[in-house]
């Protein structure tokens, strides 16, 4: 059981961070963390020995986040799978403040998947093959979605906002 | 091969210098191409800076000292306790908590006036408990699957669908009496609901699940609207006791449970 305090408690400020950054609201964001803290020590014995312990609670804390965001979808209304791709954190609402240039409320208009891409490599200093690893994608993928944040997040910096992209020339 | 000319720059090259993940001799080389190139640097010092700014913004929330709720030994079950103090510690604070709030309802109403009490123990588990408490509590014609005149069938039952012995504690000394239980779903596994009521027609469910870590945690509080619940771990399953009433009187019952649990543990090693 010390072991389980030994390798998880390190990460605790890193998946608080991950979390804000995922749903920008500090309440949601710690709960976010206790379900994926309750969910990893019932889990410890089943995981792999040898595994990394920071992808692993990552990858437990993204699935929830993603079980809530579809549960709260599918609440409203019918959406398929690749609209829920397409729909940006509920709380951005980048036209609202077009006037400053929150990077924060960059990255929440960002579909999902982008958003963890650049969140995990860029703020939680991962590497492409950990990222991979949290996001249960090859690291071919995490580069392609990689990019595309970065292109519409240099629109959104650019603009004030990131559904519409203007070239810098 | 050390003279060839090295492969043409491309976009995860410009990725990976921004993140700092390119060995320094093709670091050297984009950078040194990047020279000509002012529309790639531009485009390389916009992500540096989205980068920085995203990490600056988020790096105060990471340098916080842990909230209390989020303390691991609010999850891991405490070390091994002496047989004399087997009561948790949490339920002792608990208990001090409603008698020191002038006692009884008073005190109640104290807690009442603390949401963050509320979240800090609503663990999943919990959340599932008393959504099944609300569920069947209400029921009038089939509260429960199997009687508690089939006592022994509910035990076998249970015992074979959770793949584990499931115990029917024995509720009398706090005015409760066994109405029965059912099965029900819990994720990939199953949970056992045993409903029980006093005199009053007061209802009191025990859920217990299974796939918790080995060993035993404090009790943890957690209210919903009108309805309270207290959750523990004790050897590998969850138990979470949920009622309409007061925490005094739900903790004894918790406690109570607990005991005849860890008898039973005891008797059976």
């Amino acid at each position: 059981m010390d072991e389980i305090a030994r390798l998880i408690e390190p990460q605790i400020p890193a998946l608080r961070r991950y979390a804000f950054a995922l749903l920008r609201d500090r309440e949601a964001a710690d709960d976010l963390v206790q379900d994926t803290l309750e969910r990893a020590v019932a889990a410890w014995s089943g995981r792999h020995r040898d595994g990394d312990v920071r992808a692993w609670l990552f990858k437990i804390e993204r699935n929830l986040f993603l079980r809530m965001v579809q549960r709260r979808s599918r609440a409203g209304r019918e959406v398929g799978s690749e609209a829920l791709e397409q729909v940006p954190d509920p709380c951005a609402d980048p036209e609202a403040d077009t006037g400053v240039k929150d990077v924060l409320a960059g990255i929440a208009a960002l579909p999902e998947e982008q958003r963890s891409v650049l969140l995990l490599i860029a703020v939680e200093d991962m590497s492409y093959a950990e990222a991979a690893e949290v996001l249960g994608i090859p690291v071919g993928t995490v580069m392609s979605r990689l990019s595309r944040a970065r292109e519409r997040m240099r629109g959104f910096i650019e603009t004030g906002r990131n559904g519409f992209l203007r070239r810098v020339k | 091969m050390s003279g060839a000319t090295p492969r043409p720059i491309d976009e995860d090259d410009l990725l990976a210098l921004v993140d700092g993940r390119l060995d320094p001799a093709r670091r050297a080389f984009v950078e040194k191409w990047l020279g000509s190139h002012p529309e790639e640097a531009a485009r390389v010092a916009a992500d540096r800076d989205v980068r920085r700014r995203l990490r600056e913004q988020l790096a105060s929330i990471a340098d916080e000292p842990i909230p209390e709720r989020l303390r691991l030994t609010n999850f891991i079950p405490l070390r091994p306790e002496p047989v004399a103090s087997r009561w948790p510690i949490a339920a002792a604070a608990a208990i001090s908590l409603v008698i020191g709030g002038a006692g009884g309802w008073a005190g109640h109403a104290a807690m009442q006036a603390k949401p963050i009490l509320e979240r800090s123990g609503a663990g999943s588990a919990t959340r599932d408990a008393v959504a099944a408490f609300r569920t069947f509590t209400a029921e009038v014609l089939h509260p429960v699957e199997v009687k508690a005149d089939q006592e022994p069938h509910l035990i076998q039952w249970l015992s074979k669908r959770l793949g584990q012995p499931v115990l029917v504690p024995d509720l009398g000394a706090e005015g409760f009496h066994l109405m029965g239980g059912r099965v029900l779903p819990a994720g990939n596994t199953l949970a056992a609901l045993l409903m029980y009521d006093d005199d009053q027609g007061t209802r009191l469910t025990l859920y217990s699940r299974v796939g918790a870590a080995d060993g035993r945690s404090s009790f943890r509080y957690a209210r919903e609207g009108d309805v309270a619940a207290f959750s523990w771990v004790e050897g590998g399953l969850s138990f979470v006791v949920t009622a309409r009433i007061d925490e005094a009187r739900l903790l004894r019952t918790a406690g109570t449970i607990d005991a005849q649990l860890r008898a039973r543990t005891n008797a059976t090693p």
